[in-house]
């Protein structure tokens, strides 16, 4: 029990973090409100779902960034999608990352696309890896009012 | 609450807005999960959809199955406005248009494309709760329309959909009540009408815009702004539509129904621009497909590109054009398909049985852009069949338009529909004569006359004067194709041109070599022989794929390499006749 409410708390605080630290915006939280009985996981689905279908066009991104001449409206294009999927998670760096990417793309400043792409990815990468550790913490402590659940 | 199970594909057992039946297209899948969800925390009855390719079939398939529709703007398989029209024009759904682009112009562009509103992602679930408005709004303007009108005639009152409405828990205030009661009485006035129509039971009251009606409405609008013509040298065109003066004020005040109202007027105007810029859109796509710039388009360039396009067209003589211009007609030809009386494209069942596989309006081609219009055919399936109808039809319409309009086209989704009427018209010259020339020879004019009658009805026939009648035209058949084009061939003569001239004349060897008879009073026919000549050697030039007629008999005259070109003008013979349709018939409001 004890346990349990200490894994809670931990949740929490990580949680809280994510917030604090920018990695999440509010749509994260409707994600969790979404969450039910009949969605018990929702928001790790989502996740789950995001990141598998955004690897293609982050691939697809990788793949115009090295032609050259670079095909900055594709480009835009690519990018205008890949934020619009973030936004669906709240990955807040994530999509800053892609605005600054779309801006380099309406001047035309190649350099900065390939710069800020690998801003890109790699806040996508932390996300990633912060929400899976969240969400591995979130199963352990199991459903808050379970108080009859042991560890 | 009464409850309006009457055509509801699910009846609604709780108080509206709850089981709001939505239609959600996104091409990202994390979000129209997201989307189904919060839509189904409201209550709401979701279907998703990640190609608006599908969900235009599935709106389609069921008509009246949904009441609102979500739609993203950046799509893969097709623009998110492009879609927003369509549906607004076949379906008069309201639509709401999502992206994570918030960019001003792009939330102009939304609405002037008719999206009812505009969301920005990430999407609130607190947004999508009030969906529910857009629709009740849009009934309630119809009831306005309806009770306007004092003849109540071609009004389709369904009754279902008015019940929710009924319920007194909307009406906030007296003014709300009104209308409830006047709904009341004309429902009870209808009680008999149809309400099925397919659409669904929550078909609102609203004004049909029948072939009479639309014709009307297209001859008010060429007289008001549109004083110049089309002229088919491709250098000046001028598309009456697109003209600032065309004003539904003006247009109603010409139209002289005294129960039609500016309202009414004005939203049918908007589609029909919209209706006209998106053929431009394609005609300019096709152009481009020939070789031809393609052009940015607005409602002002609609006509231009589409004359612009017929004059390129011929002067090619290319396979592609060929094909292209085939394709911008079976799109318009569409339409016309369908018998039925009462057109309304959008919800209404056609009633018609003679087009089966007839894709509503504009849609099928709208996806295509490209041949397929010709290639997805399916081989045969339609063939001669629709013949003996469009028979009928060509014959005893004569020069109404009327009769061509009532073919509406019946949502069936898919290029077939492109086939079978494309077939109509060819039968009648065939019937009448069953000489494969003839047919050929009306095709080409049809083709490009589908496209320009669009734009202009009445100033067309000024054209046929100063055009110079080709001679040694293939007139033989002409007769047959007489009665349906009788005003349009006009803009095809003005879209001939000397080199086509010269094809016809040379394509002459391939066919018994008739002089025009002297039967044929119009130039305009003779117009259009030429056309068809210039068509059938277009045709001749390339291998394209036609649908198998399915009579054998009918092209057992011509020699095989003429086939394929003579297929093609089958569905040109009947662009022509159905041109001046196809503007009435696909503005339905």
């Amino acid at each position: 029990m004890e346990r349990n409410n200490q894994l809670h708390r931990q949740v929490a605080l990580m949680r809280q973090s994510l917030f604090d630290q920018g990695y999440l915006d509010e749509q994260f939280v409707q994600l969790e409100e979404l969450q039910d009985d009949t969605n018990p996981n929702f928001v790790e689905e989502v996740v789950t779902l995001y990141y598998r279908d955004s690897a293609r066009l982050v691939a697809s991104i990788e793949q115009a960034l090295d032609n050259r001449p670079l095909d900055f409206n594709r480009l835009d294009s690519y990018m205008h999608q890949f934020k619009g999927s973030s936004s669906s998670i709240g990955g807040r760096k994530v999509k800053a990352e892609c605005s600054q990417f779309r801006e380099y793309c309406r001047t035309g400043n190649g350099e900065g696309c390939i710069r800020t792409f690998q801003q890109v990815k790699r806040e996508y990468a932390t996300l990633r890896k912060k929400l899976e550790a969240y969400f591995q913490l979130a199963r352990q402590a199991g459903p808050r009012d379970t108080a009859s659940r042991s560890t | 609450m009464m409850e309006s199970s009457k055509g509801f594909s699910s009846p609604r057992s709780t108080a509206f807005p709850a089981g709001l039946r939505v239609l959600v297209v996104d091409d990202d899948p994390t979000w129209l999960k997201i989307l189904e969800k919060m839509l189904k925390k409201c209550s709401y009855e979701v279907t998703t959809c990640g190609l608006a390719r599908d969900a235009l079939k599935l709106l389609r398939e069921r008509k009246g199955g949904y009441d609102i529709v979500i739609s993203d703007v950046n799509m893969p398989d097709m623009d998110g406005f492009k879609l927003l029209e369509l549906v607004g024009l076949e379906m008069d759904l309201p639509v709401i248009m999502m992206s994570v682009d918030g960019e001003t112009s792009r939330v102009k562009k939304g609405v002037q494309h008719g999206a009812c509103d505009y969301l920005l992602k990430p999407i609130r679930m607190k947004e999508l709760r009030n969906i529910w408005q857009h629709v009740f709004r849009k009934r309630i303007h119809e009831v306005r329309d309806i009770e306007s009108h004092e003849g109540l005639e071609g009004l389709q009152v369904t009754q279902s959909g008015f019940d929710q409405f009924d319920d007194g828990h909307f009406f906030s205030g007296e003014d709300m009540l009104t209308p409830a009661k006047k709904r009341k009485d004309l429902e009870n006035k209808h009680d008999e009408k149809d309400f099925t129509d397919s659409s669904s039971s929550t078909k609102k009251a609203r004004v049909v815009w029948s072939v009479d009606l639309h014709q009307k409405f297209v001859k008010a609008v060429n007289l008001i702004g549109y004083d110049s013509q089309i002229f088919y040298s491709g250098k000046d065109v001028t598309c009456l539509v697109c003209s600032a003066e065309v004003g539904p004020k003006k247009i109603l005040d010409l139209m002289n129904i005294p129960w039609l109202t500016r309202e009414n007027v004005a939203s049918h105007l908007q589609k029909y621009r919209l209706y006209l810029s998106r053929l431009q859109k394609e005609n300019d796509l096709k152009i481009s497909y020939g070789g031809m710039k393609h052009s940015d388009l607005n409602p002002q360039d609609a006509a231009r590109a589409l004359s612009r396009q017929n004059s390129i067209n011929f002067e090619q003589n290319d396979a592609t054009n060929c094909n292209s211009r085939i394709s911008g007609n079976n799109l318009l030809i569409q339409n016309l398909n369908s018998k039925s009386n009462e057109i309304n494209p959008r919800g209404t069942t056609i009633t018609e049985k003679s087009s089966p596989g007839i894709s509503h309006s504009l849609s099928p081609l709208e996806q295509e852009m490209k041949f397929p219009a010709i290639d997805g055919i399916t081989p045969g399936s339609y063939s001669w069949r629709e013949v003996p109808e469009i028979q009928f039809h060509q014959e005893n319409a004569g020069n109404q338009p009327e009769d061509c309009f009532r073919r509406v086209a019946v949502p069936m989704g898919g290029l077939q529909n492109h086939v079978q009427i494309d077939q109509l018209l060819p039968v009648t010259s065939i019937s009448s004569k069953a000489q494969l020339p003839n047919l050929i020879e009306t095709k080409p004019l049809n083709v490009d006359y589908a496209i320009s009658s669009f734009t202009q009805a009445s100033p067309v026939k000024t054209r046929i004067d100063s055009f110079p009648v080709p001679t040694k035209i293939h007139t033989g058949n002409q007769q047959a194709i007489q009665p349906p084009s009788t005003n349009k061939p006009s803009m095809e003569s003005q879209a001939f041109n000397p080199s086509c001239v010269t094809n016809l004349e040379s394509s002459q060897r391939n066919f018994s070599s008739t002089t025009p008879e002297s039967a044929f009073t119009s130039p305009d026919e003779v117009l259009q022989v030429g056309w068809l000549q210039d068509y059938s050697t277009c045709l001749g030039l390339q291998n394209i794929e036609f649908p198998d007629f399915g009579d054998p008999s009918m092209v057992a005259e011509v020699p095989m390499h003429l086939y394929t070109a003579l297929k093609f003008d089958f569905e040109q013979l009947s662009d022509q006749s159905e041109l001046p349709v196809i503007n009435q018939g696909l503005f339905i409001a």
